[in-house]
């Protein structure tokens, strides 16, 4: 396949193929970096990190893949230091630094601000993830995770837990995971269910789909995705309170679950996964975390027209 | 409300636009599609909820010495999905459309998402919608990527 895509924004905007060959490539670049320590890909570019929001795994994950592949890296990390407080827009924000780099990584709160950015600069934008709409290097991060460890994506029985409504990470692997043969089981409480719409293009699509208030339902998945509910998505702090309680995946819950299973986690995680299942067979959360490097260094090089 | 062996009155337009079929209770939104209102000097017959074989009730919008140009028949189609539009001269119709949605609607939805690039001050851009047709028509931010019906739709730029 010949890689067309200038721009990395949404995960939607990628067929199945698109998905795929990232996720071959990334197992190429996988094993040079690991056999190379630095390779020189990228030697003598620059990449410009513009994260308007606090970062740390996906910032810091991009500075480490540029710099393995010998190139630079410049940016900023919070909106308080930048030209947004002086009223600068983003529009112009990006065509100055077009002038410095010859990438741009950008997080933003404003949804859709990646795609305003890849409309203003003739370098590749990547979306570092804009407010709760996409953040397409995760989701890639992640299927490549579970190809990793399954060989392939068909076939599989996916949970995702957590807060489904709101968050963006399980949107856009959602929005993924329905161009390709799995079963998908979601379990949340019933005020954080996975949206509507989302739910019927899945059904559209012919994919399997179960919604449970649950946890045991997770018990034939090979994949458990957990996800962060968080505190000021409840008016009420006693309800937030019983139900951060109620989905805690723990040593009786992974118990239950098939020997092959893993677990999956975008971090940061809170109370959601306890500490005694880090030891176990199952916990994958940090082994993805490091996934996103080899994944990221495979976009870096092929925005850049760079063949892998 | 009209029944159907009642004949409907409503005088013809010697010069102007006919519009017909128009969703019930949505002819003032029309109107204000077309600018009218107190100041406007020319004729207007509303006709509202009355009856039609087709839709069971409609709407209809007659204007005198009025003419449509390609952006206001998109904004019909928009709130009126089957409305048609007849162009009037001499009290005979010289031209008859049905509106129809293109496929993007460029600077007429504000996008009722509040975090919307599309909303954020002085960025150089305007808002465009890709129209998704399934059983009903939606409409997806080319921002933000949320999808909304045209029940949804709060404001037009």
């Amino acid at each position: 396949m010949e890689w067309s895509k200038k721009h990395i924004i949404s995960i939607r905007e990628f067929t199945r193929e698109e998905i795929d060959f990232v996720l071959e490539k990334s197992e190429v670049m996988e094993k040079k970096l690991s056999a190379e320590k630095k390779l020189d890909l990228m030697k003598g570019k620059i990449l410009a990190l513009m994260f308007f929001e606090p970062s740390t795994r996906t910032r810091m994950s991009f500075e480490a893949a540029m710099k393995k592949l010998g190139g630079e890296v410049i940016g900023f990390g919070s909106s308080e230091i930048t030209s947004e407080q002086k009223g600068e827009t983003i529009a112009d924000a990006v065509r100055v630094i077009e002038g410095y780099a010859d990438i741009i990584v950008i997080r933003h709160s404003a949804e859709g601000s990646a795609r305003l950015a890849s409309e203003f600069v003739s370098i590749p934008v990547i979306n570092g993830g804009d407010g709760s709409n996409q953040h397409p290097t995760q989701t890639l991060l992640d299927l490549y995770t579970i190809k990793k460890e399954f060989k392939q994506i068909d076939g599989l029985s996916i949970g995702i837990v957590g807060d489904l409504k709101y968050g963006r990470t399980v949107h856009s692997l959602t929005d993924a995971l329905m161009k390709y043969d799995v079963k998908l089981v979601f379990v949340s409480p019933p005020e954080l269910r996975m949206p509507r719409r989302l739910i019927s293009e899945l059904k559209e699509k012919g994919v399997g789909v179960k919604e449970t208030t649950k946890l045991s339902a997770l018990k034939g998945c090979d994949v458990i995705y957990v996800t962060r509910i968080q505190r000021e998505r409840f008016p009420d702090p006693q309800e937030y309170e019983r139900v951060k309680g109620t989905y805690v995946i723990d040593s009786t819950i992974v118990e239950k679950l098939k020997p092959e299973a893993i677990i999956m986690h975008p971090l940061p995680r809170v109370s959601e996964i306890s500490p005694e299942v880090d030891k176990t067979p199952h916990a994958r959360y940090f082994q993805q975390a490091k996934n996103g490097i080899p994944v990221r260094a495979t976009l870096l090089c092929l925005v850049s027209g760079i063949k892998i | 409300m009209y029944k159907r062996d009642e004949p409907l009155k409503i005088r013809n337009i010697k010069n102007g636009i006919s519009i017909d079929h128009i969703d019930a209770g949505k002819a003032p939104q029309v109107l204000r599609i077309l600018g009218i209102d107190e100041n406007f000097k020319d004729s207007v017959t509303l006709a509202m909820n009355v009856f039609s074989h087709k839709m069971k009730k409609k709407d209809i919008v007659k204007v005198e010495n009025r003419d449509l140009d390609v952006e206001e028949i998109n904004k019909i189609a928009i709130v009126a999905p089957n409305a048609t539009i007849n162009w009037i001269k001499d009290f005979k119709v010289v031209r008859k459309e049905k509106v129809k949605l293109p496929k993007e609607i460029v600077s007429i939805i504000k996008c009722p998402n509040p975090s919307c690039v599309s909303n954020k001050e002085r960025e150089p851009i305007t808002s465009v919608f890709y129209v998704k047709r399934n059983k009903n028509v939606r409409l997806v931010c080319k921002y933000c990527e949320r999808e909304i019906g045209i029940d949804e739709i709060k404001d037009l730029l």
